[in-house]
């Protein structure tokens, strides 16, 4: 047996499968690109893996962020789904939380993953408060899971209402569809979400069911290709909290890598900055249609209970919390009828895409107003796909729809798109941060994906954060996060009592148990882990509110108990509730709505400084030229360099262009960057 | 005028609506009771110093409210004249419907923004609380004649008198509520987001000075009336009439008329309710801020592109009589003004069907059904369900109507299922799509829905505020009518319909007795034989219309296998169209 020595990290994308390739024993890593096979991403994703390492089985561990799941969700194609749910319930899934999708105009509609002649009842009841009203009969539940096989059903979602508050019912109806079901496409709400809300825990086992066919047929086929090419280690998954897991955990739980890939970008990010001393980031991924960005604080991601997905598909689990606005290098910009100048959230996507494209939109676009200020390098397009930008057309529509209305020229008009842009961005990341009580100046700015390093730097005087970062290789951040992620397990179970009488021990008990689970199923993954941390949240509020706060539990478990008693509790949510409100309530009762569990398994990180250029280089070597650039109302001669080239601590002041295969980074006139001991770029305020 | 940079405009705009938006989350998340905190029934904005306009409202808050924010800050304006004491840290509270707008549920709270001693701005929070008093739990009383039945009438008061709260007021409101925790946490609420907006508003006029933003701020309202008088611009010219009508008022059963005439010239428009009927004895009344807030929210359902601000009302006159059901004044109940208003949108769609037929939808559900059951637990502490209840929304140029969404006025969700029934002794036995509720055409109405529930106390009172028992939502091009409300409960001799159809008041439910409530779906959008026979197979397929409608309403024929025979079918429709 050889030595499994390769650690690699694998993003697939939509247009590139973005490696990240760790030599543990040499210490040496590199990255790869590759074109995607959107028809079966298996075969892209082997011939990425190839393209770095010629023996599969010197592979120790293969760690993918996948999209699989995002795009079966996104563009409906999933498996034929079948529901067995209580009699009188069997359009939960599709009445939603009586909402609309947009707030202004009543044209929207909806169509549920699982069609209405796929969702069937059952006679069984559960009350609030467990009781069993009606027992489940698996005779009437074969004959309803027979039927949906009749009806092309390939999986199976049992969704009982209340069965948050007692599983008995779904648990005999699990088995009684096991008896005649063909494969292991089998999800009970109680598994899959034990928690309170029936459409949220419904939606979310559908669409559980609704990936399981293709996510598992996908991981499975992946894992026999490697394993046929010699690989004999572990293949693990990004879940949307940021953690990993198993392969087999991510065929029974596909829907937990809904936001797979952005969420290891997130990570990456995090790890990173937290190298280079910056601690709290606030990471911005720009792209054709959109931005997205996301919070660090501390090291840590912040993540958010539950997406949708699309109007009307909710998925309830934890996730990286990625806020997204309509601004993208695509989106379009225009003169409404009142005169005022608008960006997005119209956009031209990437076909036919910007004017510049030449591929046939004459509306302008973001990117559109970059190239005519001359912060795109029109002679060499970022991804390879167009041999030149067509600058003139750009500028032409640039001038008929936006500088005409408001009688400015080509250039001052882009100058205005992108301001509006910048504004539009800088109202995310507000969003995120000031808006939640974080303090800007705290703040670094980290752009990952192709665009965001052109306006990072307006970015972070706009909103007043500290400096911006930009990591050594912007375009395969998402494959260097699979690399550093840990393992992650959450659980989740309704409790619905108070501070004051809830059975003090038998919460001790669920923690217990929870933790002890969380830790056998790291146990049984095989992986290589430096340590083991459990994190214990509750969802508290004062009685009557119906929104909780998550308050963590500062307890860990010792002996058996966690030793949690009802002090700790009121403490930790008072503290909690008065950061988050201001001021705590008097003589109201504190309500307990669930417990979550975290169990968390560090993997072994590697040395960031691996990645560091080369000595040798210099300044002046790295220089490649120069180029006019618009900033402020008026023309700059910007120095360009080769990014890559550019030595330690070298010092860049602005205006500056800084070009690399996959990103362009515009330093602003009043701005300086410095490449400091890992080969990132820091972005500062000149003194 | 000075000449502002279109640029740094657009950056203000943006910047002044999220400080709206974040008003409104605060309150969501804080407060107490679900109408709040999941229906979202609150809204929260920027007013003008002296005529109480609106400048920027949130864009999450209920729709309605950004017609109607302004008249209440009028009337702390005008209240202020008459005294003469505001000053820096004051706020007012109220809940006056006739002057603000709305019902009593909704209390306002105004507080004057200051900057260096000078009155800058208001800032306001309007939030439905739980419960204010009154005849009925939850204040749906579809058997009020005078406001003073619906609940506590509180006028233009100070809460905070130079930031020191007036405990004594607090008391005053907790003493006449039946939930007065609840009315604490959601005041305390609407307190919190205040606070929040005073702060972002001082950070950003530090930032861009305060004569760039009141600039920034006039000239937002230039923009979106010379907006919506392009969108005017764009009908063409004439007069278009449409009228419709309310089951009752609640005492009498009788139908009450919305009548509006629609007069469009160049970029004006004017709207005249004459034809309506008089005030009626019940509270589907409303004043006529609330009238005008309404006709509002329609027009922004059709041209989406307006901004909440009061320049675009510029170019639109209104036409109410003194003594119109949509122009009342004290003590005439307003309680149920969700019904009235909704039958105003209603007809607003029906006229720019007329005017501007690419870009109408036919009727939504048309009612809101506040439903209400209350009673005792054994231990004797008192509960109070109340919720609204969803419908279908109209068939459109695009496609189908949605199925069970909320109502226009709002963007409430329900409460789950499960959070009532840990919540209160119910067991719901039905929660369901309402078969053939939606209306037909070549885009059908969305369904309705069907909501029964079983009783687990002992006794409980019944109170059911609704509309479109009678009178189901139309549709639109030769669209066809949806299903009316339909209440059925359960007494000791059987099942019964309330006299008032869809209204009724203290109906004595007992233990294991159950209430059954049908919404209506949304009208439909052009002629059923321009419906696609492969959606009519569908829609056979999924249930959402009987074979029985199919062959009646959409005049198809259906072999025995269920399948839409198209042959038969075409035969079928020339035997009927001759």
């Amino acid at each position: 047996m050889s030595a499994r020595n390769f650690v690699i990290g694998v993003d697939v994308g939509g247009t590139f499968t973005d490696l990240f390739f760790l030599d543990e024993k040499s210490g040496r890593a590199f990255t790869r690109k590759t074109p995607s096979t959107p028809s079966n991403q298996a075969v892209g994703f082997l011939e990425g893996i190839s393209s770095g390492v010629d023996d599969l089985s010197t592979i120790a561990t293969v760690i993918h962020g996948t999209t699989v799941g995002t795009n079966a969700l996104l563009e409906r194609k999933g498996a034929k789904a079948g529901v067995i749910t209580t009699k009188g319930f069997r359009d939960v899934l599709e009445m939603r939380r009586r909402d609309r999708p947009e707030t202004w105009g009543l044209w929207g509609s909806f169509d549920p993953v699982v069609a209405r002649d796929r969702r069937v009842e059952v006679s069984e009841r559960t009350l609030a408060d467990g009781q069993i009203h009606t027992k489940v009969d698996p005779e009437e539940v074969k004959q309803a899971a027979k039927l949906l096989l009749e009806r092309g059903a390939e999986s199976i979602c049992i969704f009982f209402i209340n069965a948050y508050a007692n599983a008995e019912n779904e648990q005999v109806a699990l088995a009684a569809v096991k008896d005649v079901w063909p494969n292991d496409y089998i999800n009970a709400s109680s598994d899959i979400l034990p928690e309170i809300r029936e459409f949220e825990r419904a939606s979310t086992t559908a669409l559980n069911a609704y990936l399981q066919p293709p996510v598992g047929k996908y991981l499975k086929n992946l894992d026999n290709s490697l394993s046929d090419g010699g690989f004999a280690g572990q293949l693990l998954i990004v879940q949307s909290n940021g953690g990993v897991m198993t392969v087999d955990t991510a065929q029974k739980l596909p829907v937990r890598t809904a936001l797979s890939g952005p969420a290891a970008g997130v990570i990456a990010g995090a790890y990173i900055a937290e190298n280079a001393g910056f601690p709290n980031i606030i990471t911005c991924d720009m792209g054709g249609t959109s931005f997205d960005v996301s919070l660090v604080a501390g090291g840590e991601a912040a993540l958010a209970a539950q997406t949708s997905i699309d109007f009307g598909m909710v998925v309830r689990t934890p996730m990286i919390e990625i806020t997204t606005i309509g601004a993208g290098g695509g989106s379009i910009a225009s003169i409404d009828a009142g005169g005022m100048l608008q960006v997005g959230p119209e956009s031209a996507g990437s076909d036919p895409g910007p004017v510049c494209y030449g591929l046939g939109n004459t509306r302008p676009t973001v990117t559109d107003a970059n190239v005519v200020l001359g912060r795109i390098n029109a002679d060499r397009p970022i991804g390879g796909k167009l041999a030149r930008l067509d600058v003139a057309a750009a500028e032409a529509a640039l001038e008929e729809h936006i500088g005409k209305p408001l009688g400015l020229s080509a250039v001052q008009a882009a100058e205005a798109v992108i301001r509006v842009a910048n504004s539009r961005m800088a109202g995310a990341i507000r969003l995120v941060s000031i808006e939640r009580g974080f303090d800007p100046e705290q703040f670094v700015a980290m752009p990952f994906g192709g665009g965001g390093s052109l306006h990072t730097g307006a970015l972070i005087k706009e909103v007043g954060l500290a400096n911006a970062l930009v990591p050594r290789y912007p375009g395969v951040t998402s494959a260097l996060g699979c690399v550093i992620a840990d393992m992650r397990h959450d659980f989740v179970h309704t409790l619905n009592d108070m501070v004051d009488s809830i059975d003090i021990s038998s919460l001790d008990d669920e923690m217990v148990r929870t933790d002890t689970e969380g830790r056998r199923l790291l146990d049984e993954s095989g992986v290589t882990l430096d340590e083991l941390t459990t994190v214990f949240e509750l969802d508290m509020s004062y009685l009557g509110q119906t929104h909780t706060v998550p308050v963590a539990i500062p307890v860990t478990v010792s002996n058996k108990t966690t030793g949690v008693t009802r002090e700790i509790l009121r403490q930790a949510f008072e503290a909690q509730y008065e950061k988050t409100y201001g001021r705590l309530l008097s003589g109201i009762g504190i309500r307990i709505l669930n417990l979550r569990t975290s169990v968390i398994g560090k993997r072994p990180k590697f040395d960031l400084s691996l990645l560091a250029p080369d000595d040798g280089g210099s300044i002046e070597a790295s220089r490649t030229g120069e180029r006019n650039v618009f900033v402020d109302g008026e023309w700059h001669k910007a120095a360009i360099f080769d990014r890559l080239s550019l030595p330690i601590d070298a010092e860049i002041p602005g205006p500056a262009l800084l070009e690399q295969p996959d990103t362009t980074i515009f330093i602003d006139p009043d701005l300086y960057g410095k490449v400091d001991r890992f080969g990132n770029i820091v972005i500062s305020r000149k003194a | 005028m000075p000449d502002i940079d279109p640029v740094t405009l657009a950056v203000l705009k943006g910047r002044l609506e999220q400080i709206a938006d974040e008003m409104d989350a605060t309150l969501f998340r804080s407060a107490f009771n679900p109408i709040i905190a999941e229906a979202h029934d609150a809204s929260h904005g920027l007013y003008h110093r002296d005529t109480g306009a609106t400048l920027v409202q949130g864009k999450s808050g209920l729709p309605i409210f950004v017609g109607v924010m302004a008249f209440a800050v009028r009337a702390v304006i005008n209240k202020a004249a008459k005294d003469g004491d505001m000053e820096d840290g004051d706020v007012y509270i109220f809940n006056d419907p006739y002057e603000g707008g709305t019902h009593l549920s909704d209390f306002k709270l105004v507080r004057p923004f200051y900057r260096n001693g000078e009155l800058f701005c208001y800032l306001a929070s309007v939030g439905h609380w739980h419960d204010v008093g009154g005849n009925v739990p939850g204040n749906y009383n579809p058997s009020a004649t005078e406001s003073f039945q619906e609940g506590m009438h509180i006028p233009p008061v100070k809460l905070f008198r130079k930031g020191v709260l007036n405990q004594d007021i607090v008391d005053i409101l907790q003493t006449n509520s039946r939930l007065p925790g609840s009315l604490y946490g959601d005041l305390n609420g609407q307190v919190n987001a205040l606070d929040l907006g005073s702060n972002r508003l001082s950070q950003l006029l530090d930032e861009y000075g305060a004569k760039l933003v009141e600039d920034c701020v006039e000239e937002l309202t230039v923009r979106a009336e010379k907006l919506m008088r392009s969108n005017i611009e764009s009908i063409p010219d004439g007069q278009y009439s449409y009228e419709d009508f309310l089951d009752n008022d609640g005492i009498v059963d009788e139908p009450l008329k919305i009548a509006l005439d629609v007069t469009i010239r160049g970029d004006e428009m004017t709207l005249d309710f004459s034809r309506t009927s008089p005030a009626c004895a019940g509270p589907v009344n409303i004043s006529e801020s609330t009238t005008v807030a309404s006709c509002y929210v329609a027009l922004k359902h059709v041209f989406t592109d307006v901004p909440a601000n009061a320049g675009v009302l510029g170019p639109i006159k209104f036409i109410i009589p003194d003594g119109s059901l949509l122009k009342v004044k004290a003590p005439k109940p307003v309680g149920g003004y969700t019904e009235t208003i909704l039958r105003v949108i209603d007809v607003m769609f029906s006229v720019m069907a007329q005017a501007a037929p690419e870009r109408t939808n036919a009727h939504a559900y048309g009612t809101i059904n506040a439903l209400s059951l209350a009673g005792h637990r054994q231990d004797g502490r008192r509960w109070v369900m109340f919720s609204f209840f969803g419908g279908g929304h109209g068939g459109n140029p695009k496609g189908d109507g949605l199925n069970h969404g909320n109502a226009p006025i709002s963007t409430a969700t329900i409460p789950p299922v499960e959070i009532l029934e840990a919540a209160y002794p119910v067991m719901f036995t039905k929660w369901a799509l309402r078969q053939d509720s939606g209306g037909a055409g070549k885009h059908r109405g969305g369904l309705g829905a069907q909501y029964e529930l079983e009783l687990l106390e002992k006794n409980a009172d019944v109170f059911l505020f609704g509309e479109r028992g009678k009178y189901c939502p139309k549709g639109v091009f030769e669209g066809g009518e949806a299903l009316p409300t339909v209440f059925t409960y359960e007494q000791d001799d059987g099942k019964h319909h309330p006299a008032m159809v869809s209204k009724m008041v203290n109906m004595k439910l007992k233990q294991g007795q159950k209430i059954l409530l049908e919404t209506p779906g949304g009208g439909g959008y052009g002629r059923i034989e321009e419906r696609k026979l492969s959606s009519i197979q569908r829609d056979l397929d999924l249930g959402y219309i009987s074979p029985d409608a199919a062959e009646k309403t959409y005049r198809v024929a259906i072999d025995a296998n269920g399948k839409v025979d198209a042959d038969k079918t075409a035969t079928l429709r020339q035997e009927a169209a001759q």
